[in-house]
């Protein structure tokens, strides 16, 4: 049991640091600029896929730095020449702009890659077990992925707090209406942190797509799990994305590693009562369980704190 | 002088009301009467917390302590639809129409609330006789019958006014609050507004706040001065004209 | 006083003048759908127009929350998933206890399935609009999605939940057997429901609805509680979703896991908005072009869900009204008489954009079928894949496309400026 613990600890705050990586680009870019990019999962299945390829032609290390840049291109060019353009239509114009970019995404992806999951391995400097607790071998290549969340944590708090940049990114997070003073160059700003947000998930999916799954379908499942991220921390707060990343990270390892039901703890129910939902409840494992804990949690949170754990904003 | 004549007959009347935004007081110790009928105005230089005022009142933002009453029943802390429905109705000092919609429906909907058809799907909209009636009538009275079927978003800004001015009375409320109704607008523009307001207002309580000095010394039976949040002077046109601390404050610089 | 006594008395005779226009359409809609089977009798034609029928319904109950009240929803799905499950639910408990209810009550049951949930979890979900209630939509999308799959008693698990349509007590003789049948079915609640949702936009409520979408600060001080408005349109749009589901369940005869989901979430969205959201007919519109093109394309192509995305985004950017905005544009310069001004223009930007138009399906064909080798046939010329001429047919045809249909398109722009100065001089223009 300890040792479920400490290991499900462990890849609950690997996978809680993955999802701030994109959370809090995500954030930034709302903020900014009132967009919610629904392809910022997109931007980080192509960071999967990019680095999938180009470790096949340049090796691993090389692909973890270019993959970032090419996926950081393009989210640019998506800023420029798409969002530029339909902002004068609205928020929600360039919300269903993002939407119908991730569906092209993903079927381009599909086109390009196929639908079923690649053969991204874990690169061979890094494919040895870090340590073992109890008899469990914790893979050197998660410690990795934990390393480089934390270095981006840490530089990205290095930035906000210390350039002239971050002190722009800062004062467009408390007072989202005043980005529009901020002079000749907003334009250029609104590129730079669209393009450091898609590159930073596309960073996200080179070093997630070995130890995940690289499939098609990834930015689907996560970008629902993602918004549930930046509602339940609070529209527009950095830190509210940072806590609400390592609670539905944890939240959902341990609901995976945990493989109990009411069934196996209180015993099956009488069989006499056949198939009903009542059974139904009874039976299912709290593994099963795991795709909706999130959005459990965000109805609770709608119910109990509409804006948001550290949200200061109604919308 | 500072606080409120309290007394009977306020229809609008402001206790010792706060208002902080986190540790800022934009409003403070605010305390304001306007009798039944009133026209009163509200003036003072610029960041005074006049526009704040409204929004207190009219339930937009709810007061940090204090107490705003309508009609002598308490109104602060109810959400504005709920203060609408008691008789109060406001209008914006940035035009804020419903900009897809026609100018006849604008006023259409500002009506349906007040005639008792609140949230009705089972009613025509077309074929009820005493909403046509009463947006004609008003959509009249602001001269915009020529533009019924426009939108509003493709008015021109003294139309846009205008149905503002339209979309706040349409209710029928008793406490009409104007802020800023001549704001942007020729000298034209503005005589024609004011005689609009002074038609349009006739027996209700008027709050206005204006900038304009003619039009505030036209219409006005009290005023109201505002400055840093508090109320440093209320009484009639002439009272205030006199008055030194009103002359030290606010008159001094901007009367020309 | 005479001037409101006028404008009352012309208010009188727009209205006349304009209900015979309107019952006529109505009318002619009715009519076109009797005499459609009558004319492409094929079963193939006969399922398609049942399935375009089912989507035109859901098409405009999406749109009582986009279009009406302003509302983007990821989510509307599963009001459509939970109306079939609860109208299998019924066929199967109306068989099984032979209950005398025949089938065309059934969507009813499948409305009352989408607005019961729509009831439940509503008033959380609208506590807020626009991007908050858009993600809330899409995260209680995914909830219901995923517990489908964990109550397996209700929703069948994967393979969902079956029943007979043939089984029910007949009406008239009508076992609901053929496709004819079930299309006429269909047909009548298309009517039906078309006709209630019309008319709910000509209400009180309807009217305050647009008003929300337009502003729904300023509704609060109309006396209105922006919260309610949009509660009660989200329940009316779960209501007429459930039907469109509940008429889905009878045609397939099943209800699984995929009606609830996110795709067909996205392609009630992508209809609705394609046809345009600002016109009733608009999301008619839409529903037929998108069930259309997904039953023509995908036998031709596997990449048919590029293409919906890539007219979705070419929408979004260049023509946010959907095609209906674009038809209703010409409407006053009809009037004005200056339509003819335009047209010219038109027709010489045809040809550089169809050409813009074969380059990129010759690009994404290309790629589509890059491993497979299978020939690109376009308009009769077949295409190698993997042949280099192909590629820089392809990169001509984009490139050159774009760069002339650009210059096309601003003489285009250019006549209508023209035609819109003067359909505004004669008045027929705001």
């Amino acid at each position: 049991m300890l040792e479920l613990i400490v290991i499900s600890t462990l890849n609950g705050v690997l996978f809680g640091m993955l999802l701030f990586l994109l959370s809090s680009g995500l954030t930034v870019i709302f903020s900014m600029m009132g967009v919610l990019n629904f392809a910022h999962a997109s931007f980080y299945m192509l960071g999967a896929f990019f680095g999938f390829q180009l470790t096949k032609w340049i090796g691993f290390w090389p692909a973890l730095v270019v993959a970032p840049l090419l996926v950081g291109a393009i989210g640019m060019a998506v800023e420029r020449y798409g969002l530029r353009n339909t902002h004068k239509h609205g928020h929600v114009a360039e919300l269903l702009l993002t939407f119908g970019l991730a569906f092209a995404i993903e079927e381009i992806v599909s086109m390009i890659w196929g639908k079923s999951p690649l053969d991204y391995r874990v690169p061979a400097l890094l494919d040895f077990p870090a340590f073992t607790i109890f008899s469990t071998n914790y893979p050197a290549y998660k410690i990795f992925m934990l390393a480089v969340s934390v270095i981006i944590f840490v530089a990205l708090l290095i930035v906000l707090k210390r350039t002239r940049v971050g002190l722009i990114v800062q004062a467009a997070l408390t007072h989202p209406h005043m980005v529009g003073h901020l002079g000749h160059n907003v334009g250029r700003v609104f590129m730079a942190v669209f393009g450091v947000g898609s590159a930073l998930a596309a960073l996200a999916g080179v070093i997630a797509g070995p130890a995940l799954v690289t499939q098609s379908d990834m930015a689907a499942s996560l970008g629902p799990i993602l918004f549930v991220v930046i509602v339940f921390g609070g529209l527009g707060s950095l830190p509210g994305a940072f806590i609400a990343s390592l609670v539905i990270g944890l939240v959902q390892t341990f609901a995976v590693a945990l493989d109990g039901s009411l069934a196996s703890a209180f015993g099956p129910l009488d069989p006499s009562a056949g198939p009903s939902v009542l059974t139904d409840v009874w039976n299912v494992t709290i593994a099963q369980v795991a795709p909706i804990v999130p959005y459990l949690l965000l109805v609770v949170i709608l119910i109990v704190r509409p804006m948001g754990l550290m949200g200061t904003r109604e919308s | 002088m500072s606080g409120a004549v309290s007394g009977k007959g306020a229809a609008v009347e402001v206790r010792a009301v706060e208002k902080r935004f986190g540790n800022v007081g934009i409003i403070r110790d605010l305390n304001l009467s306007v009798a039944e009928g009133e026209r009163h105005a509200i003036i003072g230089p610029n960041g005074a917390g006049k526009s704040t005022t409204f929004n207190l009142i009219s339930g937009h933002i709810a007061p940090t302590s204090g107490e705003v009453k309508l009609n002598g029943d308490v109104i602060s802390g109810l959400r504005p639809f709920e203060i609408n429905r008691r008789g109060l109705s406001r209008s914006f000092q940035v035009t804020n129409v419903f900009a897809r919609m026609t100018v006849w429906e604008n006023v259409r909907c500002a009506v349906l609330w007040a005639t008792g058809h609140r949230y009705a799907f089972w009613k025509n909209v077309d074929s009820l006789p005493e909403v046509r009636e009463r947006t004609a009538r008003i959509l009249d009275d602001i001269h915009l019958t020529h533009r019924r079927d426009v939108p509003a978003g493709l008015l021109t800004y003294a139309e846009q006014r205008e149905l503002e001015i339209g979309i706040t009375i349409a209710s029928g409320a008793t406490v009409v609050m104007l802020d800023e109704p001549t704001a942007g607008m020729s000298h034209a523009e503005t005589d024609r507004a004011v005689s609009l307001i002074r038609r349009l207002t006739e027996g209700k309580t008027l709050v206005i706040v204006e900038h304009d000095m003619s039009v505030v010394f036209g219409l006005a039976d009290r005023i109201s001065v505002l400055v840093y949040g508090h109320i440093i002077a209320s009484g009639t046109p002439e009272e205030i004209r006199r008055d030194p601390k009103v002359k030290e404050a606010y008159l001094g610089e901007e009367a020309h | 006083m005479t001037t409101a006594a006028t404008s009352t008395a012309k208010v009188a005779a727009d209205a006349a003048g304009g209900s015979l226009r309107f019952y006529g359409v109505w009318l002619i809609g009715i009519v076109v759908l009797i005499v459609l089977p009558m004319i492409f009798s094929s079963g193939g034609s006969l399922t398609s127009f049942s399935l375009i029928g089912i989507a035109i319904v859901f098409a405009l109950s999406y749109n009582i929350l986009l279009g009406q009240t302003g509302l983007l929803s990821f989510g509307h799905a599963v009001h459509y998933g939970l109306g079939g499950f609860a109208a299998c639910h019924m066929m199967n408990a109306v068989v099984s206890h032979g209950w005398p209810i025949p089938l065309p009550f059934i969507p009813l049951f499948g409305g009352l399935g989408g607005l019961m949930f729509a009831m439940i979890i509503g008033w959380v979900m609208t506590k807020r609009a626009g991007t908050v209630f858009a993600m809330i939509s899409l995260g209680i999308g995914e909830l219901v999605a995923s517990s489908s799959l964990i109550l397996r008693s209700v929703f069948g698990g994967e393979s969902g939940i079956t029943t007979d349509r043939t089984a029910l007590p007949k009406l008239l003789g009508w076992s609901f057997g053929p496709q004819l049948q079930v299309y006429y079915l269909i047909a009548f609640w298309l009517v039906l429901s078309a006709i209630a949702m019309y008319a709910l936009t000509r209400t009180p409520l309807g009217r305050i609805c647009n008003a929300v979408r337009d502003n729904p600060e300023r509704v609060q001080f109309i006396g209105y509680d922006p919260h309610v408005v949009r509660y009660i349109a989200f329940c009316f749009a779960g209501f007429f979703a459930g039907i469109a589901g509940g008429l889905a369940a009878i045609n397939f005869e099943i209800a699984n896991s995929a009606y609830l989901g996110a795709i067909q979430s996205g392609l009630v969205l992508f209809s609705t908005f394609i046809g345009g959201t600002a016109f009733f007919f608009g999301p008619i519109l839409g529903a037929i072009l998108v069930t259309y093109l997904q039953l023509g394309l995908t036998n031709l192509t596997t990449a048919w869900q590029l293409y919906f995305g890539i007219i979705f985004i070419g929408i979004v950017m260049y023509a946010p009204g959907g095609i209906a905005g674009l038809l209703m544009m010409h409407r006053p310069l009809i009037r004005a008489g200056t339509l003819w001004t335009v047209i010219p223009s038109y027709l010489v930007a045809i040809v550089p954009t169809v050409a813009l138009a074969c380059g990129v399906i010759l690009a994404i064909e290309t790629v589509a079928r890059f491993s497979g080798g299978d020939a690109i046939n376009l308009f009769g010329i077949a295409f190698n894949p993997t042949s280099p001429v192909t590629w820089i047919a392809a990169a001509v045809l984009v490139v050159g496309g774009f760069v002339v249909a650009r210059l096309t398109w601003r003489r285009i722009a250019e006549a209508w400026d023209r035609a819109g100065t003067v359909a505004r001089d004669r008045g027929y223009l705001a």
